[in-house]
């Protein structure tokens, strides 16, 4: 008794966080990594971007189901899908997008030459957290930038492992070590400490409103974009059977935690009734006003959501909500009264519940699109079904968003997986949506021309350029790829001293070379 | 006016002047009249700032004190909070930092039982030379001509004469020199079976870092055996990730029966060196633990600086980033020399460690003073002054490592003007 009394368990010195400090390190280490990376030549780059794709696809279903496992978000089913769509397919989307060789328009006289950013650093969501960084890895690759990924808390063990495995398969493609990094320890004071910090050259913000305002006010640039909130109007010329299997479809893929998914469906008094019995077709279940006010009570007790329903299933939502809907229902839909700020299902709910209003005309339709956008969503997408083109326009001229999506579900085609839209996890809010780009962000981002432009004046030629490449990607690719596994260390005088021993000699280039990388692979195998 | 609170001087000629009056007049002048004209003021990663405000960068590192650069944070922060807790401690008692401190060293260094903590890396070589005779009951040591292991008593006495003669302090009976990369001269010292051990640095330093033949160092260690004596490595400026492994032993494949690690241990915050032994050779630690005494040597405060320096020595990025900057010098000082072979005509390199050679006896000197004008502190070899001792840090970033090399190319004209003097009044 007497011990416990004068025994004081707390910590008896205050060390320094180390977390930081490693942080540190990573960028540094990921600046030499971009260095060396950035002599890389075109098929080089694909070789690296294609085994990290490979790898991508390979571990697509084992990471869907240890993100569901840890996260509790989503369907394990369609993570995979979006696991796989961010290798090979992402991969394919971007082949003819040559962002390493340089450009010669002997029209324009001018010769472009790519640089990439170096350091990226991106936040990748608990939502979609290993689709979200598949895709930001390859964008950093076919860039031939580094990246430092900074998980969300929530899915930090998938990632840090998915991150372990892309990187590996990166380095055995020929890349150099520390390419593709994943901070450890992530909190927000530290988050806030490497978007500021000047190894970072740009920041990919994809998460909570409050660390993307942080990225944009680091100082250092970014690339962050808001939350969505899509309004969906289904116009009469609409075919009310397909609309509704693709809003039911989009609603209930991975449980709607996509930003791009349907929030609110607007359709006309008119065709309430038909739109009513096409979404119950399709599998949704039609909530009566009780349970409507079971939702709202449940969705956003005391006006803030609740992440409870996060990603969760219909199903799951009706049982803890109070509503009675069969086993099989994919989507609840909640009929609202007034689209306006104080219906708080009005509101981005990344859950498969969809708000339903019925207006008078489309001028009306959209009138209340433009009013879901203001609540929040600004800049981020919107959807219309059916096939009245100058309505369509309209609707898309109205909208304070950078997508509207066309007869497809809404959540797969604003991220350009059932659309020609670039493929994307970040998509760009544009000036809406406070945020640098309104496009899907794809690796043309990561990347700033040099251009050298000759005098307009005739009589000044412009020079022969093809075949020319920039000196430095003659070096071998592989040169600096000091691989962290290595052959036993061999004793024995160093490499380098042979060099100089030989140096009054005639030490041809290719032999240094050859020495140099010899040496490299001796000096990163000595702590094998 | 510097105003340092306790000590005020008008200007950099009046820290001249009582330098020389109440310090050391002869180190004073020697750097004077070398040209370098540097009186380190304000200190920050790894760039020194003379009294006058120019920036230097440092490639001198004092032989890796300052491996991670001046006043890291993370170690300031760590010494920092030491103190609001500990102080130097009391050696005669087990301590928590001590014990905590010397687990994690024993258990980063394969084959070794016990560390045993000294203030410098003379103290740790002191102490590898006391328990080495008393493991094997002999009293002569061998070392390497031109090697380096201290000041102090014992340690002096392994090294060149021109430290130990002038103090009376060379033991020519005891202490026996061998040609450095000659394992037969060492044979012939050894054979006659007397000697307690031979000590040497992985690397020499002060010797301009010539590198180890092949299988050198293994025949070294296997001819100890052979003879009965222990084979003692010097790892004060080999050690602690500057070769590319944590010891410059490990990346040669060998195993020492004792090493001894000081300078970075303590990160240039708080003083402390260690001796590390194998469990045949801590006998004495059982028979009279208190046979070797340090006041200062393993003080709480060092020991937790040294543990935060071996926390941060072992973490994946920073060793990914040692081999980044060896390369990127491999690479780049590599294509400087094919260029300008005139002057510059050698590289000698392991890690982070890299000796430059220079075409003229003195060639270093001229090197070291071209490159202080061009912004660079790196010191020549004091017993080989043909090579420059060129030292980045373990955390070194590609901007200042292009910064490096940049510098250099541009002080090669000045070299080779030097050079040019320098021969022509030979």
């Amino acid at each position: 008794m007497m011990a416990a009394i004068m025994q004081n368990d707390a910590p008896k010195v205050q060390l320094p966080d180390a977390a930081r400090a490693t942080a540190m390190m990573q960028l540094d280490r990921a600046g030499w990594a971009g260095r060396y990376f950035a002599r890389f030549d075109r098929d080089h780059v694909m070789q690296v971007a294609q085994a990290v794709a490979q790898a991508a696809h390979d571990n697509a279903a084992r990471y869907a189901e240890w993100a569901v496992k840890e996260t509790g978000f989503g369907v394990v089913a369609h993570k995979k899908q979006k696991n796989e769509l961010t290798g090979f397919p992402l991969l394919e989307y971007y082949r003819d997008l040559d962002l390493v060789t340089p450009r010669v328009d002997a029209d324009r006289k001018m010769v472009e030459l790519p640089k990439p950013a170096g350091v990226v650093f991106a936040l990748t969501p608990a939502t979609n957290p290993i689709s979200t960084l598949n895709y930001k890895v390859m964008l950093a690759l076919l860039s031939r930038n580094a990246i430092v990924i900074s998980p969300h808390p929530r899915a930090a063990e998938c990632s840090l492992d998915a991150v372990r495995v892309l990187a590996q398969a990166a380095e055995n493609a020929g890349a150099p070590s520390g390419l593709i990094q994943c901070l450890e320890n992530p909190n927000v004071p530290l988050i806030e400490a490497v978007m500021a910090s000047p190894k970072v050259a740009v920041t990919l913000a994809t998460g909570g409103g409050a660390m993307v305002r942080a990225a944009y006010s680091s100082s250092n640039p970014a690339i962050g974009v808001g939350p969505g909130n899509a309004p969906v109007f289904v116009d009469q010329s609409a075919d009310a059977t397909k609309a509704a299997r693709r809003i039911v479809e989009s609603k209930s893929f991975d449980n709607s935690v996509l930003c791009t998914n349907e929030s609110v469906v607007i359709t006309l008094k008119a065709n309430r009734n038909s739109m009513e019995q096409a979404l119950r077709a399709a599998g949704a279940h039609l909530c009566r006003p009780d349970e409507v006010q079971k939702l709202r009570e449940y969705l956003f007790p005391g006006g803030a959501f609740n992440l409870e329903a996060l990603g969760q299933s219909a199903v799951t939502i009706a049982k803890a909500a109070g509503v009675r809907a069969q086993a099989s229902a994919k989507v609840l839909v909640a009929p609202v009264e007034h689209v306006a700020a104080e219906e708080p299902l009005c509101r981005e709910k990344l859950c498969p519940v969809l708000a339903l209003a019925s207006v008078g005309d489309a001028g009306a339709a959209i009138r209340t699109a433009q009013v879901v956008l203001r609540i929040t969503g600004a800049g981020h997408s919107a959807a219309y079904h059916g096939e009245d083109e100058a309505t369509a326009m309209r609707f898309a001229a109205a909208m304070p968003a950078y997508r509207v999506v066309v007869n497809a579900p809404c959540s797969q085609g604003a991220a350009g997986f059932a659309t020609h839209l670039p493929p994307s996890f970040t998509i760009g809010t544009g000036y809406f949506g406070r945020s640098s780009l309104g496009e899907n962000i794809g690796p043309q981002h990561l990347v700033h021309w040099t251009r050298m432009a000759y005098n307009r004046d005739q009589s000044v030629t412009f020079g022969g350029y093809e075949g020319i490449a920039p000196a430095y990607q003659n070096t071998p690719g592989g040169m600096a790829s000091t691989k962290s596994v290595g052959a036993a260390p061999k004793g024995g005088a160093s490499l380098m001293d042979r060099v100089s021993s030989r140096a009054g000699g005639d030490v041809d280039r290719d032999m240094l070379r050859q020495l140099i990388l010899e040496e490299l692979r001796s000096i990163s195998g000595n702590r094998a | 006016m510097f105003d340092y609170g306790f000590f005020q001087f008008e200007d950099k000629q009046a820290l001249y002047d009582r330098a020389c009056e109440y310090w050391n007049p002869g180190k004073t002048k020697f750097w004077i009249d070398a040209g370098i004209d540097l009186v380190i003021d304000r200190r920050e990663g790894y760039c020194l700032y003379d009294m006058s405000g120019r920036r230097l960068i440092d490639l001198h590192l004092n032989g890796g004190t300052y491996n991670f650069g001046h006043r890291h944070p993370e170690l300031v922060e760590t010494l920092k909070a030491s103190l609001d807790h500990f102080d130097m401690g009391n050696h005669w008692f087990p301590s928590v930092a001590r014990a905590g401190f010397a687990e994690q060293l024993v258990k980063a260094s394969p084959g070794m039982k016990y560390a045993i903590f000294g203030a410098g890396g003379a103290e740790a070589v002191e102490i590898a030379i006391k328990t080495a005779r008393y493991t094997t009951k002999k009293r002569k040591i061998i070392s390497i001509i031109k090697g380096y292991h201290g000041h102090s008593g014992l340690s002096v006495a392994t090294g060149d004469e021109r430290f130990s003669k002038i103090f009376l302090a060379d033991r020519p009976d005891e202490f026996i020199q061998v040609p450095f990369n000659d394992a037969d001269a060492l044979e012939q010292a050894l054979k006659g079976r007397d000697v307690a051990a031979f000590i040497i640095e992985t690397i020499p330093a002060t010797y301009g870092f010539p590198m180890p033949g092949d299988g050198y160092l293994q025949r070294c260690r296997e001819l100890c055996r052979k003879y009965g004596a222990l084979y003692i490595a010097d790892e004060v400026q080999t050690g602690l990730m500057r070769t590319g492994s944590l010891w410059g032993w490990q990346s040669y494949g060998i195993d020492p029966d004792i090493f001894v690690t000081g300078k970075g241990l303590g990160g240039g915050i708080y003083p402390i060196s260690a001796c590390m032994v194998s469990e045949e050779c801590g006998g004495w630690l059982h028979e009279d633990g208190a046979a070797h005494i340090s006041t200062s040597g393993g003080s709480e405060l060092g020991c937790m600086v040294g543990y935060k320096v071996m926390e941060m020595l072992q973490r994946p990025a920073l060793i990914s980033n040692v081999d980044f900057v060896a390369g990127f010098f491999a690479e780049t000082l590599g294509e400087l020399m094919r260029a300008n072979e005139d002057v510059f005509c050698g590289i000698r390199q392991r890690g982070v460690i890299l000796g430059l050679e220079f075409n003229h006896p003195e060639g270093a000197v001229a090197a070291s003073r071209a490159l202080y004008e061009h912004g660079i502190w790196a010191i020549f070899s004091s017993l080989d002054k043909r090579v420059l001792q060129f030292k980045p840090g373990v955390l070194l970033d590609p901007a200042l490592c292009q910064e490096i090399v940049d510098r250099f190319e541009a002080a090669l004209p000045r070299m080779r003007e030097l050079l040019r003097d320098m021969k022509r009044a030979a």
